[in-house]
């Protein structure tokens, strides 16, 4: 293998590897949830982008083909990784905070929008506005 | 070069699930412990390609595909499942 690819590997390698121990040191370090989700969404995604980035150069430079695999995976997971954020956020938001007194206000006349509105598929029949701190004790 | 980058890079994504696993043990909320199993699945999928790698074979990126279909279904089925109380109705 030539001397500059390896390099150029070799560095995404340790980027990749880099980021990922970053993200991962934020989720131990980080003081509650909402902070510590930044670093598993950004700095692991990234870190991993790196890495597949650095397997689809490798492998090109070993066989000479390009294969898609490692597009398709760094595709899906920077898909997917603010889907799963953000329902992680949703699911905190809703279980565990209090929107009257943890909550700053959003200076509007409409509250926070994830307590207030309601789906299209929601058929429960409740009015908006009614699934506020106590929504845990309303499961099942 | 590269088996050295390679291998430091297996000691720190190592080192990154430790602390992921430090944190799903004993992460205070039941997000944190979603958050840091979701966490888990991604460097699980990085250990996967570094593995492919060092043993010079694309044969595990089918695998790595199947973890990241599997960690965010998994993890979107579990936040539905606190936020509703169902996963589908």
């Amino acid at each position: 293998m030539p001397f500059v690819e390896e390099c150029v590997i070799s560095g995404c390698v340790l980027l990749g590897a880099l980021f990922a121990l970053i993200g991962s040191f934020g989720i131990v370090k980080l003081p509650d949830l909402m902070t510590r989700l930044h670093a598993p969404t950004k700095a692991t995604t990234l870190g991993l982008g790196s890495l597949l980035l650095a397997s689809l150069m490798y492998f090109y430079q070993l066989d000479g083909v390009f294969s898609i695999n490692e597009l398709l995976i760094l595709l899906f997971l920077f898909l997917t990784a603010p889907i799963s954020a953000h329902f992680i956020g949703k699911a905190h938001l809703h279980s565990q905070v209090d929107p009257e007194i943890e909550l700053p206000p959003t200076g509007r006349p409409c509250g926070w929008s994830t307590y207030e509105q309601t789906s299209v598929g929601d058929d429960d029949g409740r009015p908006a506005g009614d699934r506020g701190g106590d929504y845990r004790g309303e499961l099942g | 070069m590269l088996s050295t980058a390679l291998i430091i890079g297996f000691l720190a994504v190592c080192a990154a699930t430790v602390m992921n696993l430090y944190r799903l043990l004993v992460g205070p909320t039941m997000m944190d412990r979603v958050l840091a199993a979701d966490t888990m699945v991604i460097n699980a999928i990085a250990l996967i390609i570094l593995y492919g790698m060092q043993q010079q074979t694309n044969a595990y990126f089918e695998s790595a595909l199947l973890f990241a279909m599997f960690g965010f279904t998994s993890t979107v089925a579990y936040c539905r499942f606190v936020l509703r109380g169902d996963i589908i109705e």
